[in-house]
């Protein structure tokens, strides 16, 4: 029963992947459809009222710039709001305002889509925080990357030297893609009780006599495009394994297929764009390889539970079952860990740091690879990356110039990929290990041995790939783990975006070469196998050694 | 950015940036306050039970509690929840994340085994669900399995007088199944489960 259940999501996945991808592509190829009479007249709406009518096409620089100055704009306003929360309006909890240093962590945190929560949602945010800024940023973080796929895909099949134009594609990821999900989506959660509404907390008269506080508030809009935007940041501190997030197994699988939904349909829209569907599967096949290896170790691993109180003498046929909700179990546990870190979200529904040493490792690697369907637009473009690594590799070994959707790949190309790859490392183990070299980091770890390790090394991790979960018990809301994680969430995103938006830029400029029958064929499931051995190869070779201190060492201690 | 390119975008660099700030305040609007209005005022006109908090209330309308969110039972007459390190206090939420080898989160297991020696001397400690004794993600966790419910069924026997099999068919009635018959594990609703039971003593 409990395999079925997974394969029951992933089914479901696969079909949604075909339809939501040919939707985006209608989306984004400016060709004129049958959505227009609907979304048209608010779009021309919006246009008019920000004065962009005339929207020509951008080159890549006046695109990336684009994108960086309208986040930097809204870091300024949100940052603002959280700084004066106490005096704005709809705040009946009577929350104060954000102190600076977590303040700068959260607006850096949301704009980078990563999500990563030093406060905790009930008492450190006023209703109008969480709408006006948590809620915004969500939308506009993700509408940032979906975008970025798009340019990124335009660079690489079409045969004009733009990417197209910023502030139509930012615009209709709004109003054609995540508004019309997300209120479909949060109707279906509160139909399922998650709660909206803006009453202050409820007070009740417990069964014993006591009284119990309930926190409240509008949780269900915040829950649909925190998942639809690859966000993960909860209402409440605990995220979506408090009931009024997600409330039964059913809000579970729909929170799941929100947050994976459109990194695996992005798959198919770059088959489209390529005008190669074939193309598009290679390389959604290789993201499920990778993600079913991945969470058939997590599964087994808690299913099998912790050894030391599998010693007790106690029923622990269940699992590991620290840390996870009784109406998810293992299952559903250990797939929403899975789903939530390969596609980068970093909402959980069960407690990270009390996974097993390999269930914790999981989360781990998944953020470490970044591209195991990733985040919105942002995975995409990292596995492209990684396939434009192949063909040059595969090119160094047959001594021919590779090529890739029919241009040549050189040196321009290969030192911007490099880049993009060498600084997700960089800025996830120097950090760390600094951490370690200091009192202020390493003070705020709250397990002993070498689960410290993997608490520290997680965090980084979860900034770098904008994920945004953590093992929690890390006491991380001092200034040092505020902006050193700010920091790193900032590089973690914006490097790699323009990198690579600088690599879809050189690419659109250049010839396209014709297929011969020497031409390295990338639609194939050769290609697939190639594409999941680089990704593990390079993973491995810069990880593995922080993973053996970390989880691995602590496998093997609680063996013993 | 040379002066063709600006010509081509038909807009000036200050007109460029003034746009780009009149879009992001626009934004803020419609995603951070039009679109979570619209979404509360929907949910309250067709869904307010929901939307609301799914609450429970006793017949003279005092709110009880949500049926979503666990309470905690000190009294061994009742069924009691899991492990909450913060005592189901719903203002927040949390718990103290101890790492599978944490020695605190053994020692906090061993003393729930013994608790329950002292408390269901009749119920062997092999027979203990290890959900039971483990703490919850939410701190808040409203369910517990069947499995954890009947092993209680011998000590609230004793204690409230009830026999057995009609405390068994109480768990039964309270146990709900998989969602659609496959997603997720079944459980049990310690306040539901206790608010039934309080009937029958009365």
């Amino acid at each position: 029963m409990a395999i079925l259940q997974l394969v029951a999501v992933i089914v479901i996945l696969v079909f949604l992947v075909k339809p939501l991808g040919a939707y985006i592509f209608h989306v984004f190829s400016n060709e004129p459809n049958r959505t227009d009479k609907i979304f048209g007249p608010i779009e021309r709406l919006i246009y008019g009222l920000t004065g962009l009518k005339n929207r020509a096409e951008m080159s890549w620089k006046r695109y990336t710039l684009s994108l960086i100055l309208t986040n930097v704009i809204l870091v300024a306003v949100s940052y603002l709001i959280l700084r004066i929360q106490k005096w704005l309006p709809i705040n009946p909890n009577g929350i104060d305002n954000m102190e600076s240093t977590l303040s700068f962590n959260t607006v850096i945190s949301f704009m980078t889509n990563t999500n990563l929560q030093h406060y905790s949602g009930e008492t450190g945010l006023s209703y109008f925080s969480q709408m006006a800024v948590i809620m915004m940023m969500m939308f506009t973080s993700a509408a940032s990357g979906i975008v970025v796929a798009i340019a990124f895909i335009r660079g690489l099949t079409s045969k004009g030297k733009t990417l197209g134009n910023f502030f139509t594609d930012f615009v209709k990821a709004h109003t054609r893609l995540l508004i019309p999900m997300a209120i479909i989506v949060t109707l279906a959660l509160v139909a399922l009780k998650v709660p909206q509404t803006l009453s202050p907390t409820v007070q009740a008269t417990t069964l014993e006599g006591g009284t119990q506080q309930i926190a409240i508030g509008p949780v269900a809009s915040l829950e649909s495009i925190k998942h639809l935007g690859t966000n993960g940041g909860g209402f409440m501190g605990v995220n979506s394994s408090h009931p009024f997030e997600n409330p039964n197994p059913l809000t579970n699988v729909i929170e799941m297929l929100s947050m994976w939904c459109i990194p695996a349909a992005l798959t198919y829209t770059f088959g489209r764009f390529a005008r190669n569907q074939k193309q598009g599967w290679v390389i959604f096949s290789a993201m499920l390889i990778l993600f079913v290896s991945f969470l058939s170790i997590v599964y087994t691993s808690e299913l099998r539970g912790n050894p030391a109180l599998n010693a007790l003498g106690i029923d622990a046929s269940q699992g590991n079952m620290e840390g996870k909700e009784v109406r998810f179990g293992i299952a559903q546990s250990a797939l929403f860990t899975a789903v939530t870190t390969a596609a980068t979200t970093g909402s959980v529904n069960n407690m990270h740091d009390t996974l097993t040493p390999l269930g914790g490792l999981v989360p781990l690697a998944q953020m470490m690879l970044n591209c195991v369907f990733g985040g919105d637009g942002v995975g995409l473009v990292n596995m492209l990356m990684y396939a434009i690594l192949g063909v040059f590799l595969c090119g160094l070994m047959v001594g021919r110039t590779p090529e890739f959707m029919g241009r040549k790949i050189e040196a321009r190309e290969m030192k911007l990929v490099a880049i993009a790859i060498l600084a997700h490392p960089l800025i996830i183990l120097a950090p760390t290990a600094i951490a370690f070299l200091t009192d202020l980091g390493k003070g705020a770890i709250s397990n002993p041995g070498f689960h410290g390790i993997s608490q520290v090394l997680y965090e980084y991790t979860s900034s770098a790939a904008n994920n945004g979960s953590g093992f929690e018990g890390l006491a991380d809301n001092t200034t040092f783990w505020n902006v050193s994680t700010g920091l790193v969430m900032l590089f973690g995103r914006y490097v790699s975006i323009v990198a690579l938006l600088g690599v879809a830029g050189s690419l659109a400029a250049k010839q396209w070469v014709p297929e011969t029958i020497g031409t390295f064929r990338t639609d194939t499931k050769l290609f697939t196998g190639i594409l999941v051995g680089i990704v593990l190869i390079i993973g491995a070779l810069t990880f593995l050694p922080a993973l053996v201190l970390g989880p691995i060492a602590e496998h093997l201690t609680l063996l013993k | 950015m040379n002066h063709s390119e600006q010509h081509v975008q038909g807009l000036s660099r200050g007109s460029y940036l003034f746009s780009m700030i009149r879009l992001s305040l626009l934004f803020i609007l419609l995603c951070g306050i039009v679109y979570p209005l619209v979404c509360t005022g929907i949910a309250q006109l067709l869904m307010s039970d929901q939307a609301n908090g799914s609450l429970i209330k006793s017949s003279s309308g005092e709110i009880i509690g949500s049926e979503l969110i666990g309470q905690n039972f000190t009294d061994p007459k009742y069924f009691q929840g899991r492990v909450s390190s913060i005592e189901y206090k719903a203002e927040a939420s949390g718990s103290n994340n101890y790492g599978p080898s944490n020695p605190d989160l053994l020692k906090r297991t061993e003393e729930s085994v013994e608790a329950w020696k002292a408390n269901n001397p009749d119920v062997p400690v092999s027979q203990l669900p290890i959900a039971l004794i483990t703490n919850s993600g939410s701190g808040l966790d409203p369910h517990i399995t069947p499995e954890s419910a009947n092993v209680q069924i011998p000590r609230i026997s004793k204690l409230t007088g009830l026999s057995s099999s009609e405390l068994e068919k109480l768990v039964q009635e309270h146990t709900e199944g998989r969602d659609l018959g496959i997603f997720g594990d079944p459980r049990v609703n310690v306040l539901k489960l206790n608010i039934a039971l309080r009937e029958l003593m009365k």
